[in-house]
């Protein structure tokens, strides 16, 4: 095999891989699109609220330090322990669905029946004050997340690989972080479908998704599925603040893998959970391979800045519902 | 026959004391009345019948009993109890299970799963447990699954079964449906037109399910139809509605003799 043709395959996993965390992100969209109708734009800032209040438990630190220093006069920073990894997720998962409750118990319940275009508003709104409160919270630097989770290209890979080709073949590239983002992934998404068919909660979530007045003449209260997807919402958060957390480090630009989901959405459609992840394949393998082949060579590279919001607008002119996504049909 | 002493029917089914007690309901909707100051009764084991020509608010009066409307006025009692407002899924969990007028099924769901949305309110085990204890939750599904398979045998539709809602007729989506109330093993059925839209077969096939409900299971019935002839059969007691006002209330004969009742559905010269 050529070394060329080789290199191709190298981008395409890679894709594959960058495209597992998009689908990761666009996962909580769905999530909380289908059971409710809320698009919610604050997703984003979950994911870095998260992995803020993970790398904030773990190294021991006072949350609202600053605050509560600035009204006692105190001099408090740091609690002096360390939280191991493992309690520190555990208690992130906790903070998550308070989260999720307070959301529902404060905004949602007072918004139902609401309009789309409100709800979303009040996402936006939600979004921007989760992002003061993680501030204040834990502080605006940036931190490292050390979860001691592999990081570096994968030697072993790219020895068992590298006698494929000829001489201009050094075997694959491939990073040890995207390997284990890939794993958690797929548990996480064996994880929620598992929840979902088989479990009475997770029926009682597809009911609720289906059809909300049904599904409170067979008793279930839509307030507690809210809580609900929004509790896996934030942890499908956590999972993604953790895994882009440590490729690039926790900072308030975390927030912005929002809008990268947004064109994986389009593609995979708002409500189907497959198409979530089958989307955010696409676009990661699209994009790498996109800017191999066309992007660097002749247009001066940086193509994968715009390539999946393209792709997407192409996707809304001719495949508007997405690829798994329900068909919009009017009738007159 | 208004007392409230229990007494045996003519085809032998046993009728209790009285199970809803609906006291001075009214209910607006902005300026407009949709009930006007309506009591009556239903008792345990009866079918009873709600009839009343378009607009006459008896599709508002099962949204009452069922609360996804909140009277203004009046109360309502249930077993003796007086009910405090209620969201929908709490009254569902008393008990009182419903269809509707316009099919509420759950269509991307199979016709078994949306007929397991029914054992919902009978399943005790927790969220943590679901995940965790794994066999107690089997236990919990094997036995409600017993349940409703019973149900679908009842109700003719295991060729059915694992066929996605959406995909059935008409008639067989609001077989399913029935099917769904009856899984909660519901001390009270509230049935919204389930007749309605459907051919002469369909109807006589439903007619009989309401009635064999009644009597294999002694589930008390609350129907609404508008058309007479079918609920004459069917219930034992009759309310007639029109306009919002309670117009006849009584044995299927005492209401087709009531000239007010004759008047509003032949239509009456105005002077």
């Amino acid at each position: 095999m050529s070394a060329d043709f080789l290199y191709g395959i190298e981008v395409v996993i890679n894709g594959l891989m960058a495209g597992v965390l998009y689908a990761l992100v666009a996962l909580g969209f769905v999530l909380i699109f289908k059971a409710s109708g809320i698009f919610n734009f604050a997703q984003g800032v979950m994911a870095l609220f998260a992995a803020l209040t993970l790398v904030g438990i773990m190294e021991g630190q006072v949350p609202f330090a600053h605050l509560i220093n600035a009204v006692f006069g105190t001099n408090i920073h740091h609690f002096g322990w360390q939280v191991p990894a493992i309690l520190a997720i555990f208690m992130t998962v906790l903070v998550m669905i308070a989260f999720a409750w307070a959301v529902q118990h404060f905004v949602f319940r007072h918004l139902v029946g609401q309009e789309p275009i409100i709800l979303f508003m009040a996402t936006i709104g939600l979004a921007y004050f989760l992002e003061g409160v993680g501030d204040l919270m834990w502080g605006s630097s940036i931190r490292t997340l050390a979860l001691g989770l592999p990081q570096g290209g994968s030697l072993w890979v790219e020895e068992m690989t590298s006698g494929l080709g000829g001489d201009d073949f050094y075997g694959f590239f491939i990073d040890k972080l995207d390997m284990v983002a890939t794993l958690v992934a797929l548990v996480l998404v064996a994880g929620l479908v598992a929840f979902a068919q088989y479990t009475k909660q997770g029926r009682a979530m597809r009911a609720v998704a289906d059809d909300h007045q049904a599904a409170l003449s067979v008793g279930i209260s839509l307030s507690y599925i809210w809580v609900l997807v929004w509790s896996l919402a934030g942890i499908v958060a956590l999972v993604a603040g953790i895994m882009w957390g440590a490729k690039s480090g926790v900072q308030f630009s975390l927030s912005l893998i929002a809008l990268k989901a947004l064109p994986v959405l389009m593609l995979g459609g708002f409500t189907s959970i497959p198409g979530a992840i089958v989307g955010g394949m696409i676009i990661g393998v699209g994009e790498k391979l996109f800017e191999y082949t066309i992007g660097a060579p002749y247009l001066g590279g940086a193509t994968e800045n715009w390539f999946a919001y393209m792709l997407a607008l192409v996707f809304l002119v001719f495949r508007p519902q997405g690829l798994f996504g329900e068909r919009i049909i009017e009738r007159v | 026959m208004d007392g409230v002493a229990p007494y045996v029917t003519a085809d032998g089914r046993q009728i209790g004391g009285v199970l809803m007690d609906m006291r001075g309901i009214t209910l607006r909707f902005g300026g407009v009345e949709a009930i006007k100051n309506i009591s009556f009764d239903i008792r345990e084991g009866e079918i009873r019948a709600i009839i009343g020509p378009n607009g006459a608010g008896k599709s508002s009066m099962l949204n009452v009993i069922s609360g996804f409307y909140h009277p203004q006025d009046g109360e309502v009692w249930f077993r003796g109890e007086k009910r405090p407002p209620m969201k929908p899924y709490q009254v569902a969990r008393l008990g009182i299970a419903r269809t509707f007028q316009n099919i509420a099924l759950f269509e991307g769901m199979s016709v078994l799963d949306n007929i397991m949305t029914g054992r919902l309110t009978h399943m005790k085990t927790g969220l943590l447990a679901q995940a965790i204890w794994k066999g107690k939750a089997e236990a919990e599904e094997v036995a409600n699954r017993e349940v409703v398979e019973k149900i679908i045998d009842f109700l003719e539709i295991q060729a059915i079964r694992k066929t996605p809602v959406g995909r059935l007729p008409y008639g067989l989506k609001k077989r399913v449906e029935l099917a769904r109330a009856l899984a909660a093993e519901p001390k009270l059925l509230l049935l919204d037109e389930p007749m309605a839209g459907m051919n002469v077969e369909e109807k006589e096939d439903m007619s009989r399910f309401i009635l064999d409900v009644n009597d294999e299971f002694g589930t008390t019935i609350a129907l609404i139809e508008h058309d007479m002839g079918v609920v004459m059969d069917l219930s034992d007691r009759v309310v007639v509605m029109d306009y919002g006002r309670k117009i006849g209330d009584g044995t299927p004969d005492e209401v087709r003799n009531n000239q007010e009742v004759i008047d509003a559905y032949l239509g009456v010269a105005h002077e």
